[in-house]
């Protein structure tokens, strides 16, 4: 407190200068994974590991590549992602739009709350069976099961957002004449906008994973369909390398959101990257 | 604005306090009178916080409130900025300017500035949606300047200090040139030094805008030193109302303002036997 005695005085610095060697810093994080690939190399070339049960990483990088060039990998990727989405968009939607409704209004809260919190305890996956007896094994059953994964945590975490924006931060705004409009859009979003991330990144985390399973069970296309068909053949590099494509695919997914909240929660000092 | 037979007199300890109904400065007027007839205040059917108060504070008067935790000196302050409806009673401001809401403006003893939004655009919230957005934030930068604040414009609050944030807070409170500036313990969470500094600011701001200021506050110290006139609240009345008479500025530990503070504290204590 003591530098705030010299009123408009010349600014402190502002934050300490970025260590040393921020390359070396950069790299770090790959020293891991990277170590992890050539040492599962290097067993499966001297015969430590079978290759049956465990391709070596050139063979699944080769499979990877051979599976490019015919298209087959595209399609299935494009499949997946499109159903990804498009559950994506349908269940964070309903649940964005609930939470959102459900913050705002008791008398909304009051109606639908218990109900949701009542059918989130069913897992979600426990109704495939259901739902090919609804959907068949069409591209409904997919976006049903993804978009109702999708929904509890961006509902819940949404909710909880808006309820927990500061109480004498609405005063303050209601007192200044914010008429209810422009608190909602200067007050209340902004204020839920870091637990309504939190909801995106769990999400996110759900839409893949329901994914991946409604795609194994039944499917006729998409990274589980391949996967599941290579199991047949016994055709491990093919059943690995769909395994190594859904985690990038995750990890693309949670980069992406981090950008955006990096973006979007630049005030708050937990985001600033340093 | 005569405001006949005003009635504080009456609730004044006129043995030892010299009353003086003449605002103290001679700075051009601009501030909201404040008259309150009989106000009384209970929420929900309970006890009334305020009981049958009366007061009348003339336009462009500095006046301190102080009394104990719960005597009703907030409650007292909402209801002069509009934020709650008298029970009973009334009360009415009068002045030059309009008696809407951008003329009345409260700090809060917190900053609450918004913290996703940067500096400036926090002190442009005391616009509301008057004019642009471009010359709402440049009216928001001047009053920055006068707080101290100029370089700070374009950080987010999370970056400033406590006594800044406060000090945004007080441009946030005066960028809309208030008639009446309600300040709810705005200093209590500051440290001593800071403290002084602002009380200094407000004083000279004040001074120079001649808006009517109503400051609560648990220091007495604070009150004397700020304020042209006192007012002790007890069970939501008036037990107390003197004048402070002594020139500005005011020098710390000025004889006749100890003497007016340790008055007052005896007063607040023995309330308290």
């Amino acid at each position: 407190m003591a530098n705030s005695l010299a009123i408009g005085g010349p600014d402190a610095p502002r934050r300490a200068r970025a260590l040393p060697r921020p390359d070396a810093r950069r790299l770090l994080p790959w020293v891991l994974p990277v170590t992890v690939v050539v040492g599962w190399q290097a067993a499966a070339s001297f015969g430590l590991v079978s290759t049956r049960f465990m391709p070596a990483p050139l063979d699944v990088a080769r499979t990877g590549w051979q599976s490019a060039q015919t298209g087959e990998l595209w399609t299935n990727l494009a499949v997946s992602f499109l159903r990804a989405l498009a559950g994506f968009l349908i269940g964070g939607g309903i649940g964005l739009s609930l939470g959102l409704i459900n913050g705002l209004s008791r008398l909304s809260e009051a109606l639908t709350d218990t109900t949701l919190q009542m059918v989130r305890n069913v897992p979600h996956l426990s109704l495939i069976p259901l739902v090919i007896l609804w959907f068949g094994i069409d591209e409904g059953a997919k976006l049903f099961l993804v978009a109702l994964g999708v929904f509890f945590p961006i509902y819940a975490n949404t909710l909880h957002g808006i309820r927990s924006v500061d109480p004498q931060l609405i005063e303050m705004g209601r007192v200044y004449g914010m008429d209810r409009r422009t608190l909602f859009w200067r007050v209340v979003l902004p204020g839920a906008l870091p637990s309504i991330f939190v909801g995106l990144r769990y999400g996110l985390g759900i839409m893949w994973l329901t994914l991946i399973v409604a795609e194994t069970i039944s499917a006729t296309s998409g990274l589980g369909y391949m996967a599941m068909q290579a199991r047949e053949f016994m055709l491990v590099d093919v059943v690995v390398l769909a395994i190594l494509i859904y985690a990038g695919l995750g990890k693309v997914a949670d980069s992406l959101t981090r950008l955006l909240e990096r973006t979007c929660l630049a005030w708050n000092p937990a985001y600033r990257n340093v | 604005m005569t405001a006949s037979a005003l009635s504080f007199r009456e609730t004044v300890g006129a043995d030892r306090a010299r009353v003086s109904l003449e605002p103290v400065r001679t700075a051009p007027r601009r501030g909201l009178a404040v008259t309150a007839r009989r106000l009384v205040k209970a929420f929900d059917g309970g006890e009334p916080v305020i009981r049958g108060l009366d007061l009348h504070i003339p336009a462009g008067q500095f006046v301190a409130v102080v009394g104990r935790s719960g005597c009703g000196k907030s409650t007292l302050l909402r209801l002069v900025l509009g934020l709650e409806a008298p029970s009973e009673g009334r009360i009415a401001l009068d002045g030059a300017g309009r008696a809407d809401g951008a003329t009345r403006r409260i700090m809060f003893q917190e900053p609450r500035l918004l913290p996703w939004a940067r500096v400036v655009d926090n002190v442009a919230v005391g616009l509301g949606r008057e004019g642009s957005r471009a010359a709402r934030r440049e009216r928001a930068a001047s009053v920055l300047a006068e707080v101290g604040l100029a370089a700070k414009a374009g950080d987010w609050p999370a970056t400033l200090s406590g006594g800044q944030r406060q000090r945004v807070a007080l441009a946030r409170a005066l960028v809309s040139r208030p008639a009446l500036l309600a300040l709810d313990e705005p200093l209590g969470a500051l440290d001593a030094l800071t403290r002084i500094e602002m009380q200094a600011m407000i004083e000279r701001i004040w001074q120079d805008q001649g808006f009517t200021a109503i400051l609560v506050t648990h220091d007495v110290g604070e009150a004397v030193a700020m304020a042209d006139r006192i007012l002790v609240v007890e069970e939501g009345a008036v037990s107390l109302d003197v004048a402070v008479d002594v020139p500005r500025p005011r020098r710390r530990g000025d004889p006749d303002l100890a003497a007016l503070e340790g008055r007052i504290l005896d007063r607040l204590l023995a309330a308290q036997a």
